[in-house]
């Protein structure tokens, strides 16, 4: 060995060549690899980005203006009918106005509604359910009913009479939704936050003298970070449904806006002879929010493929 | 188990008061009510005229300890609209919305329970994948979108039932499928994680062992046990189902409660609106707590939490 020096002997030299060539892969690598490999990730992904450009071009994309009436060119058929024109691909509503541009420029509306409903109502929920999981005792009692009382309340029905009193508006829609659907947040911080507080790095912390709002941010908050994102595009998608429904019952946004949910509405009355006016926003309303939910399945899964089952 | 239910009771009560005081401020708070009813072409003597004449001149406290000494009797005065009392209104109502859930939520077991049974049985094949995939797509439907469809195809297109209306149990059927089915993949997921951890149990095993013919062992000894979260959960979504019930209502006519919340909210009926509220609140949390009660009495565990 000694005639050899080190790290000469062949065997040695082998073993240190394979170490070499082995290279862990980073954990972007495999982050990267569990995203991609997850099909329902990957499609409704697409999906909805397809949607989120689709909204912030929309004004480039949109052959018309979807406010624009034009009476002579009413109810008129998509391209599939006998009677559709190349003119409006998919057809007019009862004023004129171009379908496909509605269409186009509705996807703005839900968007709207779903993330800044989600963003209010992760605030409130998160809040809530982080202090609830980390002091305990009391404040969590107290918290707990909280979330309770909010149950017992049935969202749809409180939102309708609130919105019924106050007069609608795309923002108090918002408004409205977003202080009622905080609860899946705050349930789901609430365990996520319980369960990383007796861990060993949260006592450490706490140790060497951390303050309770340090603690908060930057111990527990990063940690209940994945469960957050899953229930935001969750609760994203039941705003968004949420929101059709109400502006399907007329107390929603309001006309002339393009929400798919008000577009059905307006085609209700037609429906048994131009069926394909409800088909059309509905389908959009569907396909937006199962991509969605296909995303936020998909996030749970790989965030903790663990519990997948 | 008796403190248990005590307890738990106590906690319904409490739920229930903190709920109709809730309710109760939400109408009163977020917009003047006298306005609304007047309507906007109304003079400010007649909103004052109609103030005085609903007591909505008391102060909030007195309005609202009148108005739950009176539902505690249940006399939650007359309609605006209607010239009939509001219990009368609700109790005419009541049965087709509760008949309405009913069927739903059978519907909705009668399709999920198997789904899940199948999806764990023949888990991470393609039968499973299926039914998840249904799962999914049912819940990105728009009940009140979905309904409509129905309507298309059944009335319009094959003319099997009717549009709408509540006379006949035909009327019954599309309305309780557009509400059934938001419930199915919930239940759907739940007997299908049931079924997967009690198939992977012990007694099962042993049942296995002792030669009990597959059938036997999936519905005598594995369905049983893990049904019993679903039966807890299905109470859940039945109060649920009274809450979506406005939209299901609204599109296929059928004179429920849901029909009727509808009505008044856009009559600012608001004696109507506040007792179906609180109705329905009160509805739900008898049954999260009879839920709560099965599940106790099922698992001794949970007693002791």
């Amino acid at each position: 060995m000694s005639i050899l020096g080190k790290g000469e002997s062949p065997f040695l030299r082998m073993k240190v060549t394979a170490a070499e060539s082995y290279i862990a892969p980073s954990p972007w690598r495999l982050l990267r690899r569990r995203v991609f490999g997850h099909a329902g990730l990957v499609v409704g992904g697409t999906v909805f980005l397809l949607i989120v450009l689709m909204a912030l071009f929309a004004p480039l994309i949109a052959p018309y203006d979807p406010y624009a009436q034009s009476l002579t060119n009413r109810l008129v058929p998509p391209i599939w009918h006998e009677n559709g024109t190349w003119a409006h691909p998919l057809g007019t509503d009862r004023l004129g106005r171009d379908y496909l541009s509605r269409l186009i420029y509705g996807s703005r509306i839900s968007l709207a509604i779903g993330l800044a409903t989600a963003v209010i109502s992760g605030l409130i929920g998160s809040v809530l359910g982080i202090c609830a999981g980390y002091f305990g005792g009391r404040v969590d009692m107290v918290i707990s009913y909280i979330i309770t009382v909010r149950l017992a309340l049935p969202a749809v029905l409180v939102a309708l009479a609130v919105v019924a009193i106050t007069g609608s508006s795309l923002h108090l829609v918002i408004l409205v939704l977003g202080l009622l659907l905080w609860d899946q947040f705050a349930v789901v911080t609430r365990s996520a936050t319980m369960q990383i507080r007796s861990q060993d790095f949260v006592t450490a912390a706490e140790a060497l003298g951390c303050s309770k709002f340090r603690l908060i941010f930057s111990e527990v908050l990063p940690n209940v970070m994945n469960p957050l994102i899953v229930v935001l595009t969750l609760e994203m998608a039941h705003a968004i449904l949420l929101e059709a429904a109400l502006s399907f019952l007329g107390f929603g946004v309001q006309p002339p806006l393009p929400s798919w949910g008000l577009m059905i509405l307006e085609a209700k009355p037609y429906m048994f002879f131009s069926g394909w006016m409800i088909l059309l926003p509905g389908a959009a309303l569907f396909l937006l929010v199962l991509a969605i939910y296909l995303m936020g399945d998909g996030l749970r899964d790989v965030s903790a493929p663990e519990n997948r089952n | 188990m008796l403190a248990f239910t005590l307890r738990r009771l106590l906690l319904a009560l409490l739920v229930a008061f903190t709920v109709s005081l809730v309710s109760f401020a939400l109408l009163r708070i977020s917009g003047d009510l006298a306005a609304a009813i007047a309507g906007p072409e109304a003079t400010a003597a007649q909103v004052e005229a109609i103030r005085i004449d609903f007591g909505l001149d008391q102060p909030l406290p007195v309005q609202y300890v009148e108005w739950l000494w009176g539902a505690l009797r249940f006399d939650f005065g007359n309609s605006f609209f209607f010239r009939d009392t509001v219990a009368n209104l609700i109790g005419n109502r009541l049965p087709v919305t509760l008949t309405l859930g009913a069927l739903a939520i059978l519907f909705a077991l009668a399709v999920s329970i198997p789904l899940g049974v199948v999806a764990a049985v023949k888990q991470n094949t393609w039968v499973d994948r299926l039914a998840l995939t249904v799962a999914v797509s049912g819940q990105a439907l728009p009940s009140f979108w979905f309904g409509l469809i129905l309507i298309l195809v059944f009335s319009v297109n094959l003319r099997w039932l009717p549009v709408s209306g509540s006379e006949t149990w035909q009327h019954f059927v599309l309305p309780a499928v557009a509400l059934g089915y938001y419930a199915t993949p919930s239940i759907m997921r739940l007997t299908r994680t049931g079924m997967l951890d009690v198939l992977s149990s012990d007694y099962i095993r042993t049942a296995r062992a002792k030669g009990l013919r597959p059938n036997r062992i999936l519905f005598k000894h594995a369905l049983r046990n893990a049904v019993i979260p679903v039966v807890a959960m299905a109470a859940v979504q039945f109060g649920f189902m009274l809450g979506g019930s406005i939209i299901i209502e609204t599109i296929f006519s059928l004179r429920g409660i849901g029909h009727l919340m509808y009505e008044s909210i856009s009559r600012k009926d608001f004696p109507v609106v506040q007792a179906i509220l609180l109705l329905i609140a009160l509805i739900y949390i008898t049954l999260i707590f009879v839920a709560d009660l099965l599940n106790a009495w099922l698992d001794p565990r949970i007693r002791v939490a």
